[in-house]
């Protein structure tokens, strides 16, 4: 078959990245990615805009019974649409983003850096195409294995492969629960595959197998509080990779729960009611540990945990509408999940590239070094502050879209619901308010801090706007934010049917002609909007023109003498939050109190840090916990053979003694 | 339609009477009613005086709040006319849009590079952060009450329900939407407007670099918003069935009553400590669930 052997065939020319000359090889990667993409996304929409029907064809198979086959639905069809924008977008970007570093590093960092790029997409074309067991473990691997190349590519630093090695245990617990999984589900059913889940899951119990997928799944997606790994890797990858491991490949995890919960038939409440309240948790607590963040990437990575939260919210949402059989809550609160992972790949890819960009140019990520970028970076400036108010969720850009169609849900399920339902949907309510209040705190300080003002140090002072191959691509983000947010009924229909597929939910056209008739009206509304924007702003330009306009210097209570080191920092905006935050967020200072005596106070220095508590708790603790009794352990290594030869002496010994007490 | 010409008519008159009853409370003579109005043309006539920091941000920001509050106003619902637009959910778009105009407000204050507008966009951050959840717990309250999900059909259907407890709701829900108004319009007791040091402001020292159009611009939003939530509070406590005439005579009582109240509350009440606002703040999202359970027990789910 002709689809199967050329993407067969671009799997092999991925190996020739590292015999290509140097100049070529971002171009031969450009060329495989673009022939592969526009390959993957003619099947998927192939199947987004035929009847519905999967597309299924072996990818190779050997004698010896070895063989991947590749299925496409719709769900797969609208994930390989969303990794392939993002991978493309990304690409582009980084051309401009890895300039400085050719002077430094050799070929075959390149050359690495490439190949796995490209595995990285692979494999994630190939996770959301294979339903086979083996064959997505395989892949899954190689994702995991491919991005902890890319987070290390700048591991001039330790830290920085400190960072990529910790990364790499966690996607390996990640998978071990994942397998663990799968061997169940192969020994009940004889098959380990996606598709044998729904005989096991009619068999069984749904719940615990649901929570071996899910613990394994969500380390993946970053639900709190198995999230430590990503503020770490995320500021530790060179910006494209950040854009494209938040944007997308943490949606992988988000892939595999939506897979799992499709075939559940069973425990159903109770497994909506996990998801929904650890999406809680993870929505409000990522976004409260963002705002004290004081790197622009870890700020970002945070709120990739609130936002895999928000997704979560629709999910659970979707699965209790199921479990109470109340239609319109799955659709709504599905679709929402759904088209929430397509916005925040967008928005969340954009931030991650201007972060980038600022890193560049200020070469800091530290926001209490930056400041009047705008003026500096116009165009990367504006590109930020589109994807700010698109994450937090502002009409008319896509974030308000998807997190309507969860409000709606929400709302709508209110009238006539139990009193135990009524309860969960209304703290839902309040958290989902409470999150979007507190995104705006923080990116209102992100855009703020980083972007206005006058720069705080020499470097930003020194910035300069980023090459116009890094703004070109983004343009493309900026105008699909744009368009879901305007267009919302064009994108929002096709997604409502791959909703109405993946969880056969048969859903009668006519409720979705309603609400996407309701769609159209908050077009209207965003067009209504955006017209008086432009007519105000022309108005105002017009009547400024003939009044006297001048300039001075900013209003300073009578000082003069104002520099900008005075202006408002990141920690002093968060400050009055921080107090009220405190006792989850246990800020430390470190600052020495000047003492009586001292009546010429000398040089000192303050310190103030927010440490991740679960991170501390749930994986420093023990680790150190289990490095200190090996430590102690290390008492038997003494380097004297005759010790070593007496301890395999004492351990046959052993299994003699158990083997006649025939204990083993 | 109705609803949209008519906030705009109370908006006319809205800060004046705020300012007569200061006035009168304090025994002054005081400016006349439409004073507010007299200062704003004086505004417009003015020229401008843009701070060297500032950029494209500060200059838009004005224009961009004035359009999100005007947005909101489409939204609004008067007697049995349905509101300009009108879906399921509207309340949602309407609270974002104005959430968009404080984001705007917020980061214009940051664009000006001072250490006391700084301070006021945080405060203003962090207080309008708190309130928003009271905001929507009070819609689902609503919804849950009516069993519908937008203004338009929830203020139609409010008084119909047959629930013979539909005024507590009105009462509470009236005392909520006071509540807010003086958070989202920065008044006492979180906020006060006539504050003379800028340490101890909040909206005001987020303004202080605005002249001219710009600053026209902000105060008419205010007003609007003013307007706004009057027709909310309105629509709560009138019901939708009532001869018009008669409606548009009360609604105009409420809007000049509310503003009275704003005015006597500004005159005999101190301004809150700043740090004993977020308290403030949050209670009104615990008031917003007491309502709720209230609900729950009389719609007979919790016995």
């Amino acid at each position: 078959m002709f689809g199967s052997t050329a993407f067969l065939i671009i799997l092999v020319l991925s190996l020739l990245v590292y015999a290509v000359p140097e100049w070529l090889k971002h171009y031969f990667t450009l060329g495989l990615l673009t022939a592969g993409i526009a390959l993957t996304s003619a099947w998927s929409i192939g199947v987004l805009a035929g009847t519905g029907q999967e597309y299924e064809f072996p990818l190779f198979a050997s004698e010896a019974g070895v063989r991947m086959v590749l299925v496409i639905d719709s769900l797969s069809a609208f994930f390989i649409l969303v990794i392939n924008f993002t991978v493309l977008i990304g690409f582009l970007y980084s051309r401009g983003y890895l300039e400085p570093y050719r002077a430094r590093m050799n070929a075959l960092r390149f050359s690495i850096h490439y190949f796995s790029y490209l595995w990285l997409w692979i494999s994630m074309l190939m996770v959301v195409m294979v339903r086979d067991g083996l064959s997505f473990l395989i892949v899954w691997e190689i994702m995991a294995l491919s991005s902890f190349f890319l987070v290390i590519f700048d591991a001039e630093e330790r830290s920085i492969l400190k960072t990529g090695i910790s990364y790499l245990i966690m996607m390996h617990v990640s998978m071990f629960f994942i397998l663990v999984a799968f061997l169940i589900v192969q020994k009940d059913t004889g098959q380990m595959s996606f598709d044998s889940l729904g005989e096991y899951f009619g068999r069984h119990r749904n719940l615990p197998l649901f929570l071996l997928f899910f613990a394994g799944f969500a380390i993946k997606a970053g639900f709190i509080p198995l999230h430590t790994w990503l503020p770490e890797a995320h500021p530790a990858a060179p910006s494209h990779i950040s854009g494209v491991m938040s944007g997308v490949m943490i949606k992988m995890g988000i892939y595999g729960i939506i897979r799992v919960v499709a075939s559940m038939q069973s425990d159903l409440l109770v497994t909506g009611v996990i998801i929904l309240i650890i999406s809680l948790i993870s929505g409000v607590l990522g976004v409260m540990m963002a705002i004290v963040q004081h790197d622009l990437k870890r700020l970002l990575a945070y709120h990739s945990i609130e936002n895999i939260g928000i997704i979560g919210i629709g999910l659970g949402l979707g699965v209790i509408g199921q479990a109470i059989g109340n239609h319109a809550l799955s659709l709504l609160g599905y679709a929402g999940g759904v088209l929430h992972v397509l916005n925040h790949s967008l928005f969340k890819s954009l931030l991650f590239f201007n972060a980038g960009s600022v890193y560049l140019a200020a070469h800091t990520r530290n926001m209490e070094q930056t400041g009047g970028l705008m003026k500096r970076m116009p165009w990367t400036a504006i590109l930020f502050l589109t994807g700010s108010l698109a994450i937090c969720g502002l009409p008319p850009f896509n974030g308000f879209i998807s997190e309507f169609l969860i409000y709606m849900g929400m709302f709508g399920s209110l009238p006539g619901a139990s009193l135990f339902h009524s309860i969960l949907i209304v703290g839902s309510i309040a958290a989902l308010a409470l999150i979007g209040g507190l995104a705006i705190f923080c990116f209102t300080k992100a855009f703020g801090i980083v972007f206005l003002g006058e720069p705080r140090s020499e470097q930003a002072g020194n910035a300069r706007e980023a090459d116009k191959s890094m703004i070109y691509p983004q343009l493309a983000t900026a105008a699909m934010i744009l368009f879901i947010g305007l267009g919302s009924p064009l994108v929002v229909k096709p997604v409502f049917g791959i909703v109405g597929q993946t969880w056969n939910l048969g859903t009668q056209p006519l409720v979705i002609g309603a609400f996407t008739a309701n769609l159209a009206q908050i077009s209207l509304a965003g067009g209504i909007f955006v017209v008086t924007v432009a007519a105000l702003l022309l108005y105002r330009r017009y009547h400024l023109s003939r009044r006297v306009v001048e300039a001075g210097p900013t209003w300073g209570c009578g000082y003069t003498a104002v520099t900008a080191k005075h202006q408002y920092t990141a920690t002093s905006f968060a400050y009055n939050y921080n107090h009220l935050a405190r006792p989850l967020l246990q800020t430390k200072k470190e600052i020495d109190e000047i003492g009586e005596d001292e009546i010429f106070p000398r040089k000192r220095k303050f310190l103030s840090h927010s440490d991740d508590l679960f991170k501390r708790h749930l994986v420093d603790r023990p680790v150190n916990l289990v490095t200190g009794l090996l430590k102690r352990l290390a008492v038997m290594q003494t380097g004297e053979i005759r010790h070593y030869i007496l301890y395999a002496f004492v351990f046959m010994l052993l299994v003699l003694l158990l083997a006649t007490l025939k204990i083993i | 339609m109705a609803g949209f010409i008519l906030i705009v008519v109370a908006a006319l008159f809205f800060p004046g009477v705020i300012l007569r009853t200061k006035s009168i409370a304090s025994g002054r003579k005081g400016p006349g009613i439409f004073q507010p109005w007299k200062d704003l043309s004086l505004l417009l006539r003015k020229g401008s005086v843009f701070s060297d920091t500032t950029g494209l941000i500060f200059k838009i920001a004005p224009s961009i709040t004035l359009a999100t509050v005007i947005g909101a106003m489409l939204f609004l619902p008067f007697a049995q006319q349905k509101a300009l637009l009108s879906f399921e959910g509207d309340f949602i778009m309407f609270a974002y849009l104005l959430a968009l105009g404080k984001f705007f407000t917020i980061i214009a204050a940051l664009d000006t590079g001072s250490s006391f507008e700084g301070m006021g966009a945080s405060r203003e951050a962090l207080f309008s952060m708190l309130v928003e959840p009271a905001f929507f717990i009070l819609m689902a309250t609503f919804a849950m009450f009516t069993g519908y999900t937008s203004f338009s059909v929830i203020f139609n259907h409010f008084f119909i329900t047959g629930n013979d407890y539909v005024l507590i709701y009105s009462i509470i829900g009236a005392y909520l939407l006071v509540q807010i108004t003086m958070i989202e319009n920065s008044r006492l007791p979180v906020d006060d407007p006539k504050t003379h040091l800028e340490l101890t402001m909040i909206h005001e020292v987020m303004i202080l670099d605005y002249s001219g159009f710009d600053k026209a611009l902000i105060h008419i939003a205010g007003y609007l918003k003013f307007a706004i939530y009057g027709s909310l509070i309105y629509n709560l406590v009138v019901p939708a069935g009532w001869n018009v005439i008669l409606q548009i005579g009360l609604f105009f009582a409420v809007q000049v009553l509310f503003a009275g109240v704003i005015g006597f509350t500004e005159s005999f009440r101190a301004r809150n400590k700043m740090n004993k606002n977020p308290k403030f703040i949050l209670t009104l999202s615990s008031i917003a669930l007491i309502a709720f359970m209230v609900i729950l027990i009389l719609t007979e789910k919790l016995a």
